[in-house]
């Protein structure tokens, strides 16, 4: 059997351990560094570069981003595997937009299926379809981001157009060979009128195989790393929503669609 | 039908009113019992100690004042004010004595003291003068081991001064023949005793005590049963009348007979557990088993149609309630380790009987419904886990968990039926096990565990190294030579094993001591007619009479010992960056960080206060000395930088907890260094010693009393907890640290270990929340973990920690997947944080 597989090399900028709030289960997320939106609000800033950074924590320059293989990557995942099996739990992927390193990503889902360990991926699947095509098979469930149905505004937020998102969305829901979910970051003056996400929402219900959606209340936990960046974060005045305004918006997806409503990860 | 009912029973009105009648006021100290206790012993100077235990004991029951309180069904309280507490002169008195002005101010857990109580423990205490355990004691330890304890080495303050407590007796032998049953059990054997027997002059007196002890606790209760009688006939309202007439009728059966249906159960099983404590003051008398030994008689009456389900679940409640009632005034010093009013009555539900089949029932949930309903510290309720224990009652569990009530505490059976056996109990009786108060496993009504010997500091034998046996000017150590001159870890690593041996000697030889004293002075007629053998052998607990005999004295500090022994072994010997003599002198300095006023005060507080326990007087000039000299320390810039540089190396080097095979593993070696040499002891009872790595809240009282160490942490600031990483070391996450703990060998530890672990509201929201903990804990026990509890970090922590930052540097919050520590985010992100956490997403 060959393990050639084991071998690629990738870019990350972080591996959390004891994940609960992205796929089903205790799981480890392996960040992979770069990012082809720039999203107004992103928590993580420092994963949308490609290149290797400096960030500035608390006083201390901290250097982001390492080159790894899928074999070192496997090696800290592994450590958890008694928390997966028994919680039902695994790998994920996320970003930066893991399709951003096509081959590393499937790499290493495929390392991850191949020892038995459950795979996941958190990306907005903004990527030719040949790259996503080539994971899909090591894949048990895709957590796709959808942010906003008017592609106009979607560009002004987030600097790109959702035509491809959206094409591969349907693609991907056709397949059949993953299990999609989606999620909405919920980011007060972009996307939380219950218009706006009742348009996402039917969207997603509209996708064959896609049974639940996950309204994911906006944090500005990230927000001091842009100063640490020397970049400028250009959402400061927005609040949290309200809870009242969370079950709001999750009871209009429930009117409208058949699709369990989830708030939160 | 389901094989047990998981459904949440509904609380009733009564239980919320007992509560509030309970803690209306502060508690209050009596001298009832002191007054009692030494009338009786003033009359019987002529006759054996253990007939005169048994009869002090039936003079208190005979005339302690009794009480109903408003609303109760189960009945029985030592004081007459709510979590009132007697005092027991026989064990010590004098620390309370030196308290009466101080002890209702104090801001851990006051007591009232009225004056004329004042004048009463006055002049009761005054027949003490040399009598006590705690005098014994003292007389009979080495000179070298008082020196250990008076500069802190370890700490034995729990026996040395108290009852020991830390017993699960027959409850269900009791709730089975009642006393007269066992009066009876006891008539037999001293038929059987011929006046030629060699043992036959110490047999019979114990036997008869037993016998004297039972008959007390009968008229105690039937005591009882007269005042329910005169109170329903005095009552107008019906209702209640009808509950005092059925008060009346359980104490004139109960605990004399057997019981008959589950509220005398209820009533027998509470008389048991109060009149242990007024016997003997101990704390963490341990209710045990009580889903299992109380199923037959709620099965019984439930299946009769005599019971409903709801009414089980008031009586269980009330008996929740009755479990605070029950209280003990300690020393100030140990209240503030001890704080919280605690008696750490472990109960625990669940597990495998003694055939290996799981036993979990309808009562195991009831008793954490019970929990929940009631609210309050006692029960410390724990569940016992295995490969076979049911999802439901996990969840149930983890449900509990989540309120941030600090329960249960959860225990694997995979690791601790093995380790019990490796100390000769039998498969059976492995199996039968249950905690004793924080985490201590034994088989109840056999054992005789003095499970919470001692503390004993792992950090302060490295600190004898450095020192070649010096501790604050005293020669109190051996010599393992000068600390400058070791050439390899070997040679350093091996002077600190013989630091540890031979404190571990001294520890020995202080529990033996204190034991002795209990046996001579303290023998428990009562308690041992509960406990196997000790009818057949005709002795007491104390000396000898149960079936399996252990010490167990708790270590603490692994974490920090670890990691300073492996960063000793990489900066100095491996990478060579720095010198033992550098490494010395900046431990000394407290790696140039001095002491500012307030902390200077506060260690001369804690190194007095525990002088003044240990009966030594200081004087003004000594302590502003000792002030002064703490707060000197004016180093040069160039050394000062040394010593930061060094403090960066060795933030450098990796820390136990973090899932690193070769730290770990150290850890693992390290933790050894406690828990084999104790094995090799043996106790004055024919037990052995055995370790338990556990410090309860200790760590930071005792952290105060331990210098700077090689780990970088700095100069009596707290240890590490339990067996848990050093606070804020372990920056993985949940699973990396238990993944670490877990290597550990928790089976040596038989007197068990204790892991803590703080979570944040959001990882146990929702049933995905509880499904993911469960499986946490699954998966730590999957990996031998022996124990884990669980702190839920609630909003007024958050708030705590935004005002004093620096007592939660290490505090982890998660929100939505994004985990940050707290105290490193702005106010208004902290505010999101705190507002999320309300909000459970």
């Amino acid at each position: 059997m060959t393990t050639e597989y084991l071998q690629t090399k990738g870019r990350i900028f972080d591996i959390q351990r004891y994940s609960i709030h992205d796929g089903t289960g205790i799981r480890t997320i392996c960040f992979l560094k770069g990012c082809v939106l720039r999203c107004k609000w992103c928590c993580n800033p420092e994963s949308q570069e490609y290149g290797i950074q400096e960030m500035t924590v608390q006083g201390k320059t901290k250097i982001i981003g390492r080159d790894v293989t899928v074999a070192e990557v496997m090696e800290t995942v592994e450590k958890d595997r008694p928390y997966y099996d028994r919680s039902g739990g695994g790998l994920t992927l996320s970003g930066g937009e893991s399709l951003c390193q096509p081959e590393f990503a499937r790499d290493l889902l495929r390392a991850a299926r191949a020892v038995g360990i459950g795979t996941a991926m958190e990306s907005m699947g903004c990527a030719k379809w040949e790259a996503i095509e080539g994971i899909l098979p090591y894949l048990d469930h895709y957590l796709m981001d959808i942010k906003h149905m008017d592609s106009e505004k979607h560009k002004r937020f987030t600097g790109k157009g959702n035509e491809l998102m959206l094409e591969n969305a349907k693609k991907i829901a056709a397949s059949g060979q993953t299990f999609l979910s989606i999620r909405v970051p919920v980011i007060p003056t972009f996307n939380d009128t219950p218009e706006e996400i009742r348009a996402i929402a039917r969207f997603a219900d509209a996708l064959p195989g896609v049974e639940e959606i996950y309204l994911l209340p906006y944090h500005r936990l990230g927000q001091d790393k842009y100063a640490g960046l020397g970049r400028v974060y250009e959402l400061p005045d927005i609040l949290p929503p309200e809870t009242e305004h969370m079950e709001r918006l999750k009871r209009e997806v429930e009117n409208y669609t058949k699709l369990r409503c989830h708030i939160g990860g | 039908m389901a094989k047990y009912y998981t459904q949440e029973i509904p609380k009733t009105d009564r239980i919320p009113r007992l509560v509030a009648h309970l803690y209306a006021k502060m508690p209050e100290i009596e001298s009832a019992r002191a007054r009692l206790i030494t009338e009786s012993y003033k009359a019987t100077e002529d006759k054996p100690i253990i007939m005169r235990r048994a009869l002090a004991f039936a003079h208190i029951l005979d005339n302690i004042p009794i009480i109903i309180r408003e609303g109760e069904l189960v009945v029985g309280s030592s004081t007459i004010a709510p979590r009132g507490c007697q005092t027991y002169p026989e064990f010590s008195y004098k620390w309370l004595e030196a308290e009466f002005e101080t002890v209702a101010e104090r801001k851990a857990d006051p007591f009232y003291i009225a004056d004329q109580t004042k004048k009463e423990l006055l002049a009761a205490d005054a027949y003490w003068e040399g009598k006590t355990t705690s005098d014994l004691a003292t007389a009979l330890m080495t000179e070298e081991t008082k020196k250990a304890i008076e500069h802190n080495i370890f700490t034995p303050g729990n026996y040395f001064y108290n009852g020991v407590g830390h017993v699960t007796v027959q409850y269900d032998k009791v709730l089975a023949m009642g006393y007269r049953g066992i009066i009876e059990e006891i008539e037999e054997e001293l038929d059987r005793c011929n006046p030629g027997d060699g043992d036959y002059c110490t047999k019979s007196q114990f036997l008869k005590a037993a016998i004297l002890s039972c008959e007390a606790v009968i008229r105690y209760a039937r005591r009882y049963a007269q005042l329910a009688e005169k109170e329903a006939a005095a009552c107008t309202d019906s209702a209640r009348k009808q509950e005092l007439l059925q008060i009346a009728a359980n104490c004139a059966r109960v605990p004399e007979h057997g019981a008959a249906t589950f509220h005398e159960a209820c009533q027998s099983f509470w008389f048991v557990q109060q009149l242990l404590q007024l016997e003997s003051s101990g704390h963490s008398i341990s209710p045990g088993r009580f889903d299992q030994y109380m199923y037959p008689y709620y099965k019984k009456d439930l299946e009769a149609g005599k019971l409903t389900r709801e009414s089980a679940q008031e009586l269980i409640d009330c008996i929740w309630v009755k479990l605070n009632d029950l209280n003990k005034c300690r020393d100030a010093a140990s209240a503030e380790g001890f704080a919280g009013y605690s008696l750490f009555q472990n109960l625990i539900v669940g597990g495998q009987d003694k055939e290996g089949l799981d036993v979990t029932n309808d009562l195991s949930f009831m008793c954490i419904t019970a929990s929940k309903h009631v609210f309050l510290p006692q029960p410390s309720l724990s569940i016992r886990v295995w490969n076979k224990s049911p999802h439901d009652l996990l969840l149930k569990a983890a449900d509990l968990t989540r309120t941030g009530i600090g329960l249960p505490a959860y225990y694997n059976d995979e690791v601790i039926i093995p380790s019990l056996l490796s100390r000769g109990l039998t498969l059976e009786d492995a199996r039968d096990y249950n905690i004793i108060g924080c985490v201590e496993p034994q088989k109840a009504g056999k054992t005789e565990g003095w499970h919470d010997a001692a503390f004993y500091n792992m950090c302060r034998p490295l600190e004898l190294v450095f020192s070649n046996g010096w501790d604050k000017g005293e020669k109190i150590g051996i010599e393992t030579g000068a600390v400058e001159d070791m050439a390899t870890f070997e040679e350093f690593y091996d002077a600190y094993k013989k630091q540890m041996d031979y404190n571990i000697s001294l520890l020995v030889n202080a529990d033996n001591a204190i034991d002795v004293a209990h046996a001579t002075r303290c023998p428990l007629p009562y308690l041992s007619c509960m406990v196997d053998d000790c009818i057949k052998r005709g002795k007491s607990v104390q000396e000898g009479g149960a079936v399996y005999n252990f010490t167990g004295p708790q270590g603490f500090g692994i974490a920090n010992m670890a990691d300073s022994l492996y960063a000793i072994k990489k900066l100095v010997f491996d990478e060579k960056k720095v010198t033992l003599a550098e490494y010395k002198r900046a431990l000394a300095m407290n790696y140039g960080q001095g002491f500012d006023a307030v902390s200077a005060g506060e260690i001369v507080t804690e190194i007095l206060r525990e002088m003044g326990r240990n009966g030594m007087a200081v004087d003004e000039a000594q302590v502003a000395g000792m002030i002064a000299a703490v707060m000197s320390a004016e180093l040069p810039a160039e050394e000062k930088k040394r010593y930061e540089e060094l403090r960066a190396m060795i933030d450098e080097v990796p820390k136990f907890g973090n899932d690193n095979e070769e730290v770990d593993m150290f850890a693992r070696d390290v933790a050894y260094t406690y828990t084999r040499p104790l094995l090799n002891y043996r106790n004055p009872r024919g037990g052995q010693f055995q370790a338990g790595l556990y410090p309860v809240s200790a760590n930071v009282p005792l952290g105060a009393q331990t210098g700077a160490t090689p780990d970088g942490r700095l100069a009596h600031t707290p240890v590490a907890d339990g067996v848990s990483p050093s606070a804020g070391k372990d920056v993985y996450g949940p699973t990396a640290a238990a993944n670490s703990v877990s290597k550990l060998d928790h089976g040596i530890a038989s007197n068990g270990t204790l892991f803590n672990q703080k979570f944040h509201p959001t990882a146990l929201s929702g049933e995905k929340g509880l499904e993911n903990f469960v499986a946490l804990i699954r998966s730590y026990f999957d990996q031998k973990g022996s124990h884990m509890q669980f702190n839920v970090v609630d909003r007024e922590t958050l708030l705590d920690a935004q005002a004093h930052p620096e007592k939660y540097a290490h505090l982890v919050v998660r929100v939505a997947g994004y985990s940050a520590l707290f105290t490193t985010l702005s106010k208004s992100l902290q505010d999101d944080i705190i507002r999320r956490t309300e909000q459970g997403f």
